[in-house]
């Protein structure tokens, strides 16, 4: 069993990097909308230090939604969900490490690469090290409830737009404490009550994403 | 293979949404025979063969293998039910091996492979990213894994669709080959299956499905 699921969180990995590497896109989706605000908003070091924490987490949510539909579109169009359907690996597991699978694909790559855009964006250097423990926190949290709005809609063809309406209103509290905890870093109050709401907000996804998930993925399998 | 003497399909009835897809179909299937399914397109064929794979929730009826229900029990299905669809289920990034090994460990009959690659005579594939396989090609890796399963009971759907004539010798030497070994085959298709007629049993689908114009539907 754990074998199995382990090869499923694989298999996802190896395509997620291969064959186009939606991966490196989501990445370079992310640098390109980061890089984008000091063009729009002006070089002014102050105010870029101001919003740096922000349009990161921003940058970061919609890295990850662009990335959400390849999670079981694919696989529902040729045929690989029916297989794990039938498989004995239960459906809840497989959804488990599909998630596990596009969080390594496409969060853990956003956080590597986000030093290097802090400085870019002229961060507060105390502001660095929250930042990364708020993202490491949460962004699973992205990819659960992603994992959720992706099941509901594979079964649509063009199902990306629905795919953000429902998902991004639940980005909100990942988003709200993930810039809480830094700002609450930076003043000294110490972010850990933030980090705290975060890693809730990750432990609740992970716990009803399965069944969730699953059910609907039953449906569209009918 | 855990071998299966009789599989049983008691007054099923079958809806998809709202709609009614076959009502009161039943028959009964013993060890070595393969039972081809005719009927038009749209009568429910498909629809009957994703029901005994688990994946459509039955309306009413039951479904039973040596007399005892086995209707949505999960465990039973993923080991005596082989599943193919008309979709292959391949992964045009990785080749032919690596497509075929990942199921096979899952199913856990990996020293299958080879030998099911060679039945269906595409050896010379192995190493080939499915991407380049004309569709023909990429039905018989298909075909190929299913061969590795080790379920007594294989549920085709239109396996032929798309193979040469070379590829409908291999597959029926292989389904000939399954039922002599006490295997069942429940296959829904429109071609001549080159199997023993002593081995085949025709079921006409036709009776039992409910026509798009008399399940009431006005599509208002």
């Amino acid at each position: 069993m754990n074998t199995h699921f382990w090869s499923v969180v694989k298999r996802d990995i190896k395509i997620g990097w291969q064959g186009g590497s939606t991966s490196s896109m989501v990445v370079a989706f992310f640098i390109i909308v980061v890089t984008l605000f000091p063009l729009g908003v002006g070089p002014e070091q102050s105010v870029l230090a101001r919003i740096a924490v922000g349009v990161i987490w921003v940058a970061a949510l919609l890295a990850c939604l662009l990335s959400l539909d390849r999670i079981f579109q694919a696989d529902y169009e040729d045929g690989t969900l029916d297989q794990y359907a039938l498989s004995r690996l239960p459906l809840e597991l497989i959804v488990i490490g599909k998630s596990l699978a596009h969080w390594l694909t496409t969060s853990l790559p956003l956080i590597l690469i986000t030093p290097v855009l802090a400085v870019l964006l002229n961060m507060n250097d105390a502001a660095l090290l929250p930042l990364i423990y708020a993202m490491l926190i949460g962004t699973p949290a992205l990819s659960l409830i992603g994992t959720i709005g992706a099941s509901l809609t594979v079964s649509l063809k063009r199902g990306g737009v629905l795919l953000s309406l429902l998902i991004l209103p639940l980005y909100v509290p990942v988003l709200i404490f993930g810039v809480m905890a830094v700002d609450a870093g930076i003043s000294g109050i110490g972010s850990n009550a933030s980090l705290l709401f975060l890693a809730a907000v990750t432990l609740f996804s992970f716990a009803i994403t399965p069944w969730v998930s699953a059910a609907a993925l039953r449906l569209a399998l009918d | 293979m855990e071998k299966i003497d009789t599989f049983s399909v008691l007054n099923l009835s079958i809806k998809r949404g709202d709609r009614s897809v076959l009502r009161g179909l039943g028959f009964n299937l013993i060890s070595g025979l393969l039972l081809k399914l005719i009927g038009p397109n749209g009568s429910g064929k498909s629809t009957l063969l994703k029901t005994l794979a688990g994946l459509i929730d039955i309306e009413e009826g039951d479904v039973l293998s040596d007399g005892i229900s086995v209707m949505g029990n999960r465990e039973w299905i993923a080991r005596n039910i082989c599943y193919l669809s008309h979709k292959n289920a391949l992964k045009s990034e990785f080749t032919v091996l690596e497509n075929i090994k990942f199921w096979a460990d899952l199913w856990g009959c990996q020293n299958k492979i080879l030998y099911s690659l060679n039945q269906m005579g595409i050896d010379y594939l192995r190493d080939t990213p499915v991407r380049y396989l004309s569709s023909g090609q990429a039905r018989r890796v298909a075909l190929a894994r299913s061969l590795c399963h080790p379920a007594a009971l294989w549920l085709y759907d239109e396996p032929t669709v798309g193979i040469d004539d070379q590829g409908l010798d291999y597959l029926s030497i292989a389904m000939e080959k399954h039922l002599a070994g006490g295997g069942m085959i429940i296959c829904a298709t429109h071609d001549n299956l080159r199997i023993k007629d002593e081995m085949v049993k025709n079921f006409d689908v036709t009776k039992f499905s409910v026509s798009l114009s008399s399940s009431g539907d006005d599509w208002s």
